[in-house]
């Protein structure tokens, strides 16, 4: 029954997609609106489907019904059905579902905003009705294809005869840590977001409205899609830390290549997104970008999904990498097409009026962005051309990307101390002085005294330089704001500062952005310049020191769990010879797995972290080996995610608005300073006019 | 629309995706097994049901199957387990050449990978019996000395205990008749 009510909902949601698709376009160039409004109908009616669908399969999985394949593939009545519900993405099919669900909702969400726009805030009132019925069929189209999957090749809800009695339960990886519930979602979340804006953009070329109002219309998407996909490449990094045990967070790896390409593109385009908006330039840039974007997105779906990339992720799927490969053949050509042919209407408005002006900085950022996407798609398709050309099996490894990216992470993060201390359209030399001098200086004290007290390397000192020298300017943003708005209305620094913020949000929330990434870089660079480790194996009672961490092995202990075997060792932090605090690294067995997944013990403090991995444990329990990692700064990288979140949150947040209107998406941001307000009923999207400074 | 640009635009497209069309032809997984034309590891499991007649090979629920004694013979050994659902699929493939191979002196066997036995017996009544012995191996002492990745995985060893042929994934019935020909003695040649 359940099983009936997935399939046929997935089938139905196909058919409307395709129908809605002729609906919108029809509608457009017959002039019958009533087709459109079909059309719009469609993309609400697939937000029921998909939701009937995902539901119907959660209930077969919480209900152990394996008469449905996906459950019969994922389900297992040991599992605890926190980790079953969750395991609706542990596999191929179910995690097309929730793409699925996920597409429908935010095309049923961008539609309906798009639909319920204010009029004409600035006069593209006209824009947005000639490019809906198109975005609208884009969206669908990309709809289309997801239900297809789920009618055809990634069909969760099949039959199975006979029905067995259990299942083997999700991949023993993917039930073993909490973070493993929030990763796969989020970045299904950030890839799937990256679809609005992407179909508003083609929208806009296919009607003939290729100026900024896609921007305008999208730019929150955009940053929430880029918020969802920096979240879970972090929450991914993190999941990887906690539960492998090999004390690293990121390897290179095909498939988070994967997720780190599109998050490139879209960092790229949030940059460059805001010069078009001020200054009418890089038309065609900004749209290859939201092109590259989507296109990175499916590519790294049909990376993960096809197995044509050797990957620690092993998903090895088979059939349905045609359907992705043929989907990414259409999507280039479509775009490609379509951008490169109606590229002649871009005509660019604005030019460079100074070298050293923000749009530099923002030209600059780009220059770096676009090479470091070449150089991590090259590494990471290095393997496939060199069998294509040379018939060798080669592997392209850490090296490769570390020498090649690091130079271009020092460039962007000095140009990330750079940028917000450039104002826009030229910059006054004595200004410039003026923002960047104590910055340049704090930074050149902390490189010497890192050079001298640590040593660690060029690429460590340089980092903790440059992001001395960005993290000051970015700092300085707020706090001269905040002494300027104390100065002016009398008020207290936190009042200041809160009223500062929120009167320019998205200024503001990329500053916070920037230091975030800024914290990430430094936390990066210091964990793996000045990482120690040691392994040793102990008897109870018997200790083992690294970099002034000392502990002891106290016990080893086992024991029975649903759906796994346990295997533990107490130990006991020394400092000063004195308990300190207890870990206990672990190894589970799970039935369906040959090799035990280790459960690394972390004691996290802001200097640090100390890493214990259980690596052995002998038979009769008298001694095990455990190696031991002291990682400097680790928690820095995920508190510099927060911020980064934080900081894209502040920046999408809509304003207060005075008068009850519908929401709108291209929803102003007036600013909250007193008086002001209702004096800049344009300061749409556009929160910068007042220039760089404040 | 230009079509001159969009054409070369659409072009530079063109590289790329056979790229990964070439990459869809390839198999960066396949693994090449170091045991095909070495020794098979040695065994000895626990039968824990005898095969349905004819092809019992004499042992009962209890005995031991044991490689030593399987000398001189053609041994299909095939590891499976009851929450393995590609191993239903070749179920019926392995049954029927089991019971073709029985009176030319083939030995099958399915070793239960980490599962219990009851579910094991249970998945075997559910799927109509099987032609031959189910055996237990504890701990998984003997899939991890074949280097076993997988369920199901199913080793050919020749008569002269070397390993004839390694299939990883569901068998189907002309791999299967293919590779025990290739090492069995020719029917004309048996005195």
């Amino acid at each position: 029954m359940t099983r009936i009510l997935g399939s046929s909902a997935v089938m139905v949601a196909f058919a409307t997609a395709m129908l809605g698709m002729v609906l919108a376009v029809a509608g457009t160039r017959l002039r019958r609106p009533e087709l459109v409004r079909g059309a719009y109908a469609a993309v609400y009616v697939n937000f029921g489907l998909l939701a009937v669908a995902s539901l119907a399969m959660v209930w077969a999985l919480v209900t152990h019904d394996f008469s449905v394949s996906y459950v019969a593939q994922v389900g297992s009545r040991a599992t605890p059905t926190f980790y079953t519900v969750i395991s609706l993405w542990g596999a191929l099919e179910g995690s097309i579902l929730f793409w699925g669900l996920v597409l429908s909702g935010f095309s049923a969400v961008a539609v309906w905003l798009g639909t319920h726009a204010r009029e004409d805030r600035r006069g593209d009132g006209a824009d947005v009705h000639r490019l809906m019925p198109y975005a609208a069929a884009i969206l669908l189209g990309i709809g289309a294809f997801f239900y297809l999957l789920l009618v055809l090749p990634a069909n969760p809800f099949l039959p199975v005869s006979p029905v067995p009695a259990d299942g083997p339960g999700p991949n023993p990886l993917l039930q073993n840590h909490i973070l493993m519930a929030v990763h796969p979602p989020l970045l299904y979340l950030g890839y799937v977001g990256m679809s609005v804006p992407f179909a508003f953009a083609m929208g806009a070329l296919l009607s003939g409205a290729p100026g900024g109002t896609w921007i305008r219309l999208t730019r929150r998407w955009t940053m929430a899609a880029w918020m969802f996909l920096t979240a879970a490449i972090i929450a991914g990094m993190w999941w990887s830390y906690e539960v492998l045990g090999w004390g690293g967070y990121w390897a290179w790896d095909p498939v988070e290549n994967a997720s780190f390409l599109p998050w490139l593109t879209a960092t790229a385009f949030l940059h460059s997104a805001m010069v078009e908006e001020r200054r009418g330039m890089l038309r065609v840039w900004n749209l290859s970008l939201i092109t590259s974007t989507f296109a990175l997105t499916i590519l790294g779906t049909f990376l993960t999904r096809s197995g044509i990339l050797s990957s620690v992720h092993a998903f090895a799927e088979g059939e349905i990498g045609y359907w992705f490969l043929g989907f990414i053949a259409l999507v280039l050509i479509f775009s490609l097409s379509l951008v490169a042919g109606r590229s002649d209407q871009l005509h660019t408005a604005g030019r460079l009026d100074a070298v050293a002006s923000r749009e530099t900085a923002f030209l600059l950022n780009n220059l770096l962005f676009t090479v470091f996407t070449f150089t991590v798609l090259l590494g990471t398709l290095f393997p496939l051309v060199a069998e294509a050309v040379r018939g060798v099996k080669v592997s392209v490894g850490e090296p490769f990307f570390n020498s090649m990216t690091l130079p271009i992470c020092m460039a962007l993060l000095f140009l990330m101390g750079v940028g917000p201390a450039l104002p826009w359209r030229v910059a006054s030399r004595d200004a410039l002085r003026r923002e960047v001098a104590l910055p340049a200086a704090l930074a050149v004290v902390v490189g010497i005294a890192t050079a001298v007290l640590f040593g660690g390397g060029v690429y460590a000192v340089v980092t903790f330089t440059f992001g001395t020298f960005a993290l000051a300017v970015n700092v300085r943003q707020f706090t001269s704001g905040a002494k300027a708005r104390m100065r002016a209305h009398g008020e207290a620094a936190p009042v200041a500062l809160v009223r500062l913020v929120g009167g320019n949000r998205r200024r503001y929330g990329g500053y916070l952005a920037h230091i975030g990434a800024i914290t990430v870089a430094v936390a990066v660079a210091a964990s793996s310049a000045y990482k120690g480790e040691t392994e040793a194996t102990l008897r109870r009672g018997e200790t083992m020191s690294l970099r002034g961490h000392t502990i002891r092995l106290d016990d080893l202990w086992g024991r029975q769990e649903p759906q796994r075997f346990v295997l533990g060792a107490t130990v006991t932090v020394l400092r000063d010879g004195a308990p300190a605090g207890e870990m206990d690294p672990r190894l589970n067995f799970y039935t369906t797995s040959e090799q035990p997944i280790t459960t690394p013990a972390v004691r996290s403090r802001p200097s640090g972290d100390l890493y214990l991995n259980l690596m052995a444990v002998e038979r009769d329990g008298s001694s095990a080996t455990i190696r031991m990692i002291v990682e400097p700064l680790v928690p820095w990288i995920w508190a510099g995610g927060y911020l980064i979140v934080l900081g894209a949150l502040i920046s999408m947040w809509p304003a207060r608005r005075r008068e009850a209107a519908p929401a709108t998406v291209f929803a102003p941001a007036p600013p909250l300073v007193p008086g002001s307000a209702a004096a800049r009923p344009l300061a749409i999207a556009d929160p910068d006019t007042r220039g760089a400074r404040t | 629309m230009n079509w001159q640009r969009a054409a070369i635009a659409t072009a530079a497209a063109v590289p790329l995706v056979a790229l990964f069309a070439y990459g869809m032809t390839r198999d960066p997984r396949e693994i090449p097994s170091p045991l095909p034309g070495r020794a098979a590891p040695d065994f000895a499991l626990e039968v824990i049901r005898a095969g349905d007649e004819p092809s019992t090979g004499g042992l009962q629920p209890g005995d031991t199957l044991r490689s030593s004694e399987l000398r001189g013979q053609v041994v299909v050994l095939n590891f499976w387990a009851s929450w393995c659902l590609a191993c239903r699929d070749e179920h019926e493939v392995l049954s029927a050449a089991a019971r073709t191979y029985a009176d030319r002196g083939v030995r099958f066997a399915g070793v239960l990978y980490n599962d219990r036995p009851a579910a094991g017996l249970e998945w075997i009544a559910q799927m109509g019996g099987q032609s031959y012995p189910a055996v237990l191996d504890p701990r998984s002492r003997t899939a991890i000395d074949f280097g076993l990745y997988g369920v199901p995985e199913t080793f050919i060893i020749g008569p002269d205990g070397v390993v004839a042929y390694k299939h990883i994934g569901p068998v189907t019935t002309p791999v299967l008749t293919d590779q025990i020909e290739r090492i069995l003695p020719p029917i004309a040649a048996a005195p």
